[in-house]
């Protein structure tokens, strides 16, 4: 499937998942931020995203924490004060390598996470797992 | 009040459909309020919607459970989507058919048809459609506990398994 595909299928489901018009789902666009997401959408994101990628002979299977990883923020020795710890990082970008950490590397705080969450995000991780 | 929206379930099929029944009955008091003798006009009593789709999360619920033996504490996270054509009216049942679309450790995808039997003309005619998205509470806790007893499936939902022999999975 060519990242077209993707981008194309990937902004449909946001558009059915969120209710937001098609000209809000750019690539840069936060899913919290820009298009209204609550942490409880991201389940109907995962389901969705997994219908919309599945074929008769080839399930597409996202698993928990895969694509969106919040759980491993509750290890304090990840995140302390308010702030990703250099081995919360690690973990973070070793469990959700389709993110793009630059944005934050500066000033990991907590609370700027879900600003990495973006449309291409997604692309990004649904392109690297049809790879895999 | 008891927070039970469905009287009885009616068909099981193991970790894909479940169907329940409940009749609208005069006697419930919440009819009378919607909508009640007024200057809009007359006594003019309905189910109200949100109640169809509590009926309706209520028996995509139990279905959910089940699939864990009622040891998730199943809730309701999202309305996907609801829509209703037509009303009920006291004397007359309402049939939810719930399916589950998606499954996994996080939560579920279900919901379904919901119909509307008339003791007049007899028949099931299709009045609405609901789905639903639940969250297994203790696999999206965010940094939240929650108590080990499972109040999702607490005395008032036993009570209706025990009608259906869907007890012998909790």
């Amino acid at each position: 499937m060519s990242r077209d595909e993707i981008t194309k299928n990937v902004q449909e489901v946001l558009e059915e998942a969120l209710g937001v018009d098609p000209d809000e789902v750019t690539m840069e666009a936060t899913l919290t931020g820009d298009l209204g997401a609550e942490s409880i959408d991201f389940l109907d994101i995962v389901f969705r995203l997994e219908k919309a990628f599945s074929t008769p002979d080839k399930p597409f299977k996202i698993a928990q924490g895969e694509l969106f990883s919040e759980n491993l923020l509750n290890d304090p020795e990840l995140v302390a004060d308010g702030r990703i710890t250099e081995k919360g990082m690690a973990a973070l970008k070793e469990k959700m390598p389709h993110l793009d950490f630059a944005i934050i590397e500066g000033d990991p705080q907590v609370s700027k996470l879900p600003e990495l969450f973006t449309v291409k995000s997604i692309v990004d991780f649904i392109e690297r797992k049809l790879d895999a | 009040m008891r927070w039970m929206w469905i009287d009885s379930v009616l068909e099981h099929d193991p970790g894909r459909r479940l169907v329940a029944i409940k009749n609208c009955s005069l006697a419930e008091e919440h009819v009378h309020d919607h909508f009640p003798d007024d200057e809009d006009g007359p006594a003019d009593p309905i189910m109200p919607a949100s109640l169809l789709l509590e009926g309706m999360a209520q028996t995509a619920g139990i279905l959910v459970g089940s699939l864990n033996a009622f040891r998730e504490k199943v809730v309701l996270a999202k309305v996907v989507s609801a829509s209703f054509q037509d009303e009920v009216r006291p004397g007359q049942s309402v049939r939810y058919e719930a399916e589950i679309e998606r499954a996994d450790e996080a939560g579920a995808a279900a919901g379904g048809v919901i119909s509307r039997w008339d003791h007049r003309d007899g028949g099931w005619a299709e009045i609405g459609r609901v789905d639903l998205v639940f969250s297994h509470l203790d696999h999206n806790r965010a940094g939240h506990r929650f108590p080990d007893e499972n109040f999702v499936f607490g005395d008032n939902f036993r009570t209706i398994l025990r009608g259906t022999g869907l007890d012998r999975l909790a």
